[in-house]
């Protein structure tokens, strides 16, 4: 047990934390500035003017260099599954190694065989073949994220598998149940729209500098043309699919949702926070210290969101721990103890399995069967010691949220605004609305990490909600060694993240003019 | 009948295939590893990197395409190869981040670390990538020092919940203390540096380098060749580890790997071929200056040949990750693999492989109608 200290623990989610969040960075720019390439290339094919295909051009050009760096970042990320949470690996590896593989055969390639047309093709392809090229390129991209996020998915709200205590593993028995959960279809949609967004920021932005500086302004009356309406439309989606995670995590994963709200105590009918600040003198779930500074609620808007009825009981963190409530099925929640002691019958009882088994018990082995399989569902519970160990941290869960959601509302604002003065012909000569845009990017940017920290911290301590905690999902590795990589990858992606700025400031100060 | 065992063996294939398919796609590698010693004017190392440049993304794509396929059918494998030889997997891997920003930022303004570092990088990569490569699949004949226990999870190990325990502190390092693991990862390495000069002689048209990538066909194949042979011989007459299929205990089998030939002959005949072919390709691109299509019988041959040995490593009863520490805790295609389930739905899945081939031969051919001359840095817009 040793080797399993927190220190190592700790290095390696934040290494995953790190190297996700730098991956992050890049991704959604390939998703959303491809679409937007991609529109800006179909107009160029069915106008034939050759200003569109400058634009798609120059688009393009920035899409390669941020996608060179998305690439390298998400290499590692692949791989970190076996290297630091090898029995991770192996317990759900039956399930979650699919979505990798098929990511791999079907999207990637699609990704890396069609870009290098789009890049080298101008002069070798026609006109035609380099649109398509150009679409499956960033259908490639789309693709790869939807499996990585079945994946992910999948962990956050497990379907589609039995346990099999022979080989002490998850194993799958429905593939759709998988690839098809509700919760991966959402969780897509909500992360690509999201990224389309980022895209529609990042396009409206640059093209607003131009027009700041009063140059290219063709280009950039064209770009934002298409990025304004691309990106209303994208946050306006962002707002409805968001709406469907909030659902989906009040079903399955109740305690990232009161972590979302700072909710300890829960309440039928409970209220959403709209704008509100916790007590930073609340420690502990236990320790009776008033959870809010200040808050202002929409009334009845949590209960609608998590239950669809205005009236619905929303459990809080204590109300979790202690069971008692009732759950929208109608039955009792168990409380935290409970749930423990059950996880822990399951795993006593899957030991004694394997001793059965070696010792050639069969029927024995069978009783155990049995009682594992009715205590597995807490299968999870029983590597916990302590209920604070249940509770992510709240501050950081509940103020990503907010930020996030308010960022999201102010980008549906832009955008309408963008769109407005568009038809209205006075974007050119809106300075301040210029300004506004081109100062909203890194907004874009901090909403996007924002969404994935709500999405993993808040589902704490689980890498596999209730079935597998972190503490049992590590690799024996030492601390030293992960402490190692941890700094030289921190090291790397900084650098290359300093050089792609750099570029990219470059090229666009350069314009799409040479 | 498609039954578990025959899914096992299917995608144990299809591993081996990608493992053969990603030594051949190495050329891109090896062509990183001479920018600088092949191309002796600027112009010459533009037009190798802009030659590597747009091939480099399918060594990448196969390499991960390699690492998720490996996962979803062998689990086992991934949880404890890489998290027990922890830095040999780290260290190909921070090589292949360094490589694949350097074809992009290279040449473009601003990229504050100047063109010398990227091609650095670059050059880094296409060292390590094929050694690591090759010593790390030499451990499929060599062993590793780990212990498989599925009872950790449920504390009956006392070691923790860890299935899969390295029992090295070195995380993999160590395999570097075998002479054996270099051997194949400078086979690698030199077979890399051999395919991309064919590969040089095939699509550039520049007469001086194409005369000298002939003469780096010779100086990189013999070596390739030497440390090839000596791995294999090595190999041959080693004991392997081999499976009692009833009882399923691992042992050591003298001339365990040769008798797999002798007990495969169509697999011995197809590895002959690949030998004879990749050895055909080299030949002739040395003795006959007109003949440019050695790339692909050595392509072909290599892409032949590494399958072959992937396969003896892991059909005819044979662990194909196998430990020294704990020899029952080997690895092999059957206490290793996914569920009979998950190997269907990707055996479905796989159907779509020739699909992808399809189009990428497509591409491939879009792009290469004609041979690439420094004239082409001039006129293309995507130059690095």
């Amino acid at each position: 047990m040793e080797l399993l200290n927190s220190s190592l623990l700790e290095w390696s989610r934040a290494q995953f934390a790190m190297t996700a969040g730098y991956h992050w960075l890049f991704v959604p720019l390939t998703l959303g500035l491809g679409i937007i390439m991609s529109i800006v290339e179909s107009i160029y094919v069915k106008t034939g003017d050759e200003k569109w295909k400058k634009a798609a051009k120059f688009w393009q050009l920035i899409f390669g260099i941020n996608f060179a760096i998305g690439v390298a970042t998400g290499i590692i990320l692949e791989f970190q599954f076996g290297t630091n949470w090898s029995n991770y690996s192996w317990f759900v590896g039956d399930i979650f190694g699919a979505p990798l593989a098929i990511e791999g055969i079907v999207a990637f390639f699609l990704e890396a065989t069609f870009i290098s047309i789009m890049f080298f093709g101008w002069n070798r392809v026609g006109k035609k073949t380099h649109l398509a090229s150009t679409w499956l390129t960033v259908g490639g991209a789309t693709l790869s994220a939807y499996w990585i996020l079945v994946a992910n998915a999948w962990m956050q709200y497990p379907a589609g598998m039995a346990f099999n205590p022979e080989t002490v593993r998850n194993e799958m028995v429905s593939f759709w149940s998988v690839a098809l959960s509700p919760f991966a279809v959402n969780k897509f949609f909500h992360t690509v729209v999201s990224a389309w967004g980022l895209g529609a920021a990042f396009v409206s932005g640059v093209s607003a500098w131009y027009l700041i500086k009063n140059r290219n302004n063709d280009f950039a009356l064209k770009s934002i043309k298409v990025s304004a309406i691309f990106g209303l439309v994208s946050f306006l989606l962002l707002a409805i699919t968001g709406d469907g995670s909030a659902y989906q995590v009040a079903q399955k994963q109740p305690m990232k949702l009161a972590a979302m709200e700072g909710l300890y105590k829960g309440h039928e009918g409970a209220g959403l926070i709209a704008v509100g600040m916790l007590n930073p003198a609340k420690k502990a779930y236990d320790d009776n210290v008033d959870p809010y500074a200040f808050k202002i609620e929409l009334p009845k808007m949590l209960s609608l969101m998590g239950y669809r009825n205005i009236n619905a009981f929303v459990p809080g963190i204590n109300d979790i721990v202690a069971g008692g409530y009732a759950l929208p099925d109608g039955s009792i929640a168990l409380s935290f103890e409970e749930k423990r002691s059950r996880g822990q019958k399951a795993i006593e009882a899957l030991a004694n399995f394997q001793e059965a088994k070696k010792a050639g018990l069969d029927s024995e082995a069978a009783q155990y069967e049995a009682v594992l399989r009715e205590n597995y569902p807490y299968f999870g519970y029983g590597y916990l010691t302590d209920a604070h160990q249940l509770v992510p941290n709240v501050p950081l869960t509940f103020y990503s949220f907010h930020i996030m959601v308010i960022i999201g509302a102010y980008f549906i604002l832009l955008f309408l605004v963008l769109c407005w003065y568009n038809c209205k012909k006075k974007i050119e000569s809106t300075r301040w609305l210029q300004y506004v845009a081109l100062w909203s990017i890194p907004l874009a940017y901090i909403a996007g990490q924002l969404g994935w920290v709500v999405a993993e911290v808040g589902r704490q301590p689980w890498t596999i909600q209730d079935v597998l905690p972190l503490q049992a999902a590590v690799s024996s590795l030492s601390a030293g060694n992960v402490i190692i990589t941890f700094t030289l990858f921190a090291l790397l992606f900084t650098a290359l993240l300093i050089a792609e700025i750099t570029i990219m400031v470059k090229q666009i100060k350069k314009g799409p003019e040479d | 009948m498609i039954t578990y065992s025959f899914l096992q063996e299917y995608w144990w294939f299809i591993i081996s295939l990608l493992g053969g398919l990603l030594v051949f796609l190495l050329f891109v590698q090896g062509g990183q590893s001479m920018i600088k010693s092949l191309g002796k004017t600027e112009d010459e190392r533009r037009l190798i990197v802009y030659a590597l440049g747009r091939k480099w993304e399918y060594t990448f794509t196969t390499l991960v395409t390699f690492g998720g396929a490996f996962f979803a059918s062998f689990p086992l494998f991934y949880s404890t190869s890489f998290g027990g030889a922890y830095w040999v997997w780290m260290l190909l891997l921070f090589s292949f981040v360094l490589q694949a920003v350097s074809y992009e930022f290279q040449s473009k303004p601003g990229n504050v670390f100047g063109t010398g570092t990227y091609r650095t990088f670059l050059f880094l990569n296409g060292l390590l990538g094929p050694f690591l490569i090759g010593a790390a699949v030499a451990t499929f004949y060599t062993g590793s020092a780990f212990a498989v226990s599925k009872g950790n999870l449920v504390g009956l190990g006392g070691v923790g919940p860890v299935i899969s325990q390295w029992q090295n502190p070195l995380h993999g390092l160590e395999a570097l203390f075998d002479i054996r693991n270099w051997c194949l990862g400078l086979a690698v390495l030199f077979l890399a540096r051999t395919l991309a000069a064919l590969f040089f002689v095939n699509r550039l048209d520049d007469e001086s380098l194409v005369s000298r990538a002939r003469k780096y066909v010779l100086y990189n194949g013999i070596p390739f060749v030497v440390f090839f042979l000596t791995f294999l011989i090595w190999t041959l007459v080693a004991k392997g580890f081999a499976v009692d299929p009833a009882t399923k205990a691992v042992s050591l089998e003298p001339l365990k790997y040769l008798n797999n030939f002798i007990q495969m002959p169509i697999v011995l005949i197809f590895f002959l071929l690949g030998v004879v072919a990749v050895l055909y390709g080299v030949i002739a691109t040395v003795f006959q200056t007109g003949f440019k299509k050695g790339i692909w019988f050595a392509g072909a041959g290599t892409v032949i040949t590494v399958t072959m040995l992937l396969l003896i490593a892991g059909y005819n009863n044979t662990a194909y990750y196998p430990s020294t520490a704990d020899l029952q805790s080997s690895l092999t295609i059957r206490n290793s693999s996914s569920s009979e389930f998950t190997l269907t739905a990707m055996s479905i899945v796989s159907i779509l492989v020739p699909f992808v081939l399809a189009y990428i031969i497509y591409a491939w051919r879009a792009l290469e109608k004609k041979r690439l001359s420094v004239e082409d840095l001039k006129t293309d817009g995507h130059a690095y």
